[in-house]
């Protein structure tokens, strides 16, 4: 009984065949283990792009969509000024929010890269460390800090240094640019360390001994040596923050609007679907070229320095 | 001595790392502190010690149901990116892939895409398709925006990964599965655990996706956001975000326990 078993051949199951067949072809297995990732991808960032873009094409009339192609969504767009306005309005305050932030940031980076020798780690978490509480309520902390009876105006009115609360604290671009910058400061520190710390400290050492003063050898070695960090930096900050509708409707005011408010407020109060997704679709194509244009400004401004 | 010395040529770097870190820290420090603070009003002068938004906050309902409604959908989407990201990780390292580099740049851009974007567009799909809106459509989103970040950390931790381990484990007779477990797993383990804790904690702290996607069952943060309109509401929720504060800090610790302790298993194992 036990010879006969060991000597008659398994059949060979489905499963075995189709391993086999995996194991034979390399590239197979790597398409079936990524494949997973890729319909979940389709389905949910795809096919929502492409109905975005479609959606857009349509219009709204009163709960329903006309689905006919329509360019009208995008003349509107156009002819009514406002919507390019506050796009154009929100581009400058998230470039003006990304060059604060990774202004800001680089020295500190800088200092943990270079001067700090010993638990490195322990300044990184520090820095981390108050990005652990909720973004709303890090974003509602600054309404706090700016409001008319918040901590600024009560602190000083208690000091006896104010008799009047100051009102051109909060609600304005600027009360949103701060918070911003506060809000998404661990995102610009991070990278900007880690392209600093990855320098080769001989190249620097190098510059020094040649002569070079140490500003210029920052200027011309270390700096261009981070630029990959300051580059990912200012898209980490500069792209979520064009389509942030939070920091605006909790600290902005009226004249502190972004886009985001626009679309957001298109899929809610003012129900129109097909108009918010073609202002979606212009802000991502304004973006989109925005980066472009940002990603070919600092690669030319690379090769010039090398 | 020295301390003199120190006075005379302060450290130009050092007064600017107290300075940021003054300006990171001071506005989110007075959270907690007002959560003390016996008054409803968010003002000084403070009006002296209590713990009753605590006893408030615990004993809200709402807010409890949205903290356990957080934590599942977390949890869910934690574990599905962390299993989805390491395959296509393993995908990506392992095998030389036609067409590998847009493939990779595709998964990766919810990372450079406006949240509000990608949550309008799935809020277009999902109601064209029909499908009620739940904490399983939150959840959904929230793995499209984790994948990347699970993708990312996992690479970066199978790119040194020696091919020749799990190829020995093969030859000496080991199935696929067993050689995962006992070769592949433990070396990606610690990426497996900061991925986990990662997409946790975006998924935790999610708004915009979950303020379009969500019906009536809400996550912690539309919690938050509904409170804040309420002034009377507000201490509570300071209350709140202090605690959070507090729990993300023993696991962030726990974690960094579990990273050094698995550096030094490694560096006395030799692997």
């Amino acid at each position: 009984m036990a010879s006969t078993t060991r000597f008659t051949p398994r059949p060979l199951s489905l499963r075995f065949r189709l391993g086999r067949m995996f194991l034979k072809s390399e590239s197979l297995r790597g398409y079936s283990l990524l494949s997973p990732t890729l319909v979940a991808m389709i389905l949910g960032l795809l096919m929502p792009l492409v109905v975005l873009l479609t959606l857009s094409f349509w219009i709204q009339e009163y709960l329903d969509f006309i689905r006919t192609f329509s360019l009208k969504n995008y003349t509107d767009f156009f002819q009514k000024q406002i919507y390019i306005k506050i796009l154009f309005k929100s581009i400058r305050m998230s470039s003006l929010v990304t060059i604060v932030t990774v202004m800001l940031a680089y020295p500190m980076a800088y200092f943990i890269a270079f001067r700090i020798q010993r638990n490195k780690l322990v300044w990184l978490i520090l820095i981390t460390v108050p990005f652990w509480t909720s973004y709303l309520l890090r974003v509602f902390a600054w309404k706090i800090m700016l409001g008319y009876n918040g901590v600024i105006n009560s602190g000083l009115k208690s000091l006896g240094l104010l008799s009047e609360p100051l009102e051109f604290l909060l609600y304005n671009p600027t009360s949103v640019v701060i918070t911003l910058a506060h809000a998404w400061a661990a995102f610009a520190i991070l990278p900007i360390y880690v392209s600093l710390e990855k320098i080769d400290r001989s190249l620097i050492e190098a510059a020094r001994d040649l002569g070079e003063s140490a500003f210029i050898t920052f200027v011309r070695v270390t700096f261009p040596l981070s630029l990959p960090g300051v580059i990912a930096a200012s898209l980490l900050v500069f792209i979520p923050t064009v389509g942030d509708y939070v920091t605006p409707s909790l600290v902005g005011g009226p004249s502190g609007i972004m886009i985001g408010n626009i679309i957001q407020s298109m899929f809610g109060k003012a129900q129109n679907w097909p108009l918010g997704a073609a202002i979606s679709v212009m802000s991502m194509i304004t973006v989109t070229l925005m980066v472009c244009l940002f990603l070919w400004g600092t690669h030319s401004f690379r090769k010039r320095i090398a | 001595m020295s301390n003199i010395r120190l006075w005379q040529k302060p450290d130009g770097f050092l007064i600017y790392a107290i300075l940021y870190l003054t300006f990171i820290y001071l506005p989110v420090l007075f959270l907690p502190l007002f959560s003390f603070n016996n008054s409803t009003y968010i003002t000084f002068p403070l009006k002296g010690f209590t713990l009753k938004w605590y006893d408030k906050m615990i004993h809200s309902p709402s807010m409890l149901e949205a903290l356990s409604n957080s934590i599942k959908v977390g949890l869910l989407v934690a574990f599905l990116s962390t299993i989805l990201g390491l395959l296509a990780a393993k995908a990506v390292t392992r095998y030389r892939l036609k067409g590998k580099g847009p493939l990779v740049s595709f998964i990766m851009i919810p990372l450079v895409i406006p949240e509000i974007i990608l949550a309008i567009s799935l809020l277009i799909l999902i109601s064209q398709a029909s499908i009620p809106l739940s904490l399983w459509t939150i959840g959904f989103s929230h793995l499209l925006l984790c994948i990347p970040f699970s993708m990312l950390i996992l690479i970066s931790r199978l790119e040194g990964f020696d091919n020749s381990l799990e190829e020995a484990a093969m030859d000496l007779g080991e199935n696929a599965w067993i050689t995962f477990w006992r070769v592949t797993f433990p070396i990606v383990l610690p990426g497996i655990v900061a991925s986990l804790l990662l997409t946790f904690t975006i998924s935790f702290d999610e708004f915009v996706l979950a303020f379009f996607l969500s019906s009536t069952d809400a996550t912690l943060p539309i919690y938050i956001w509904s409170s804040l309109r309420f002034p009377t509401k507000i201490p509570a929720v300071l209350a709140l975000g202090a605690s959070i504060f507090v729990i993300s800090f023993f696991v962030v610790s726990f974690a960094e326990w579990v990273r050094r302790r698995g550096a030094k298993l490694e560096s006395t194992s030799g692997i």
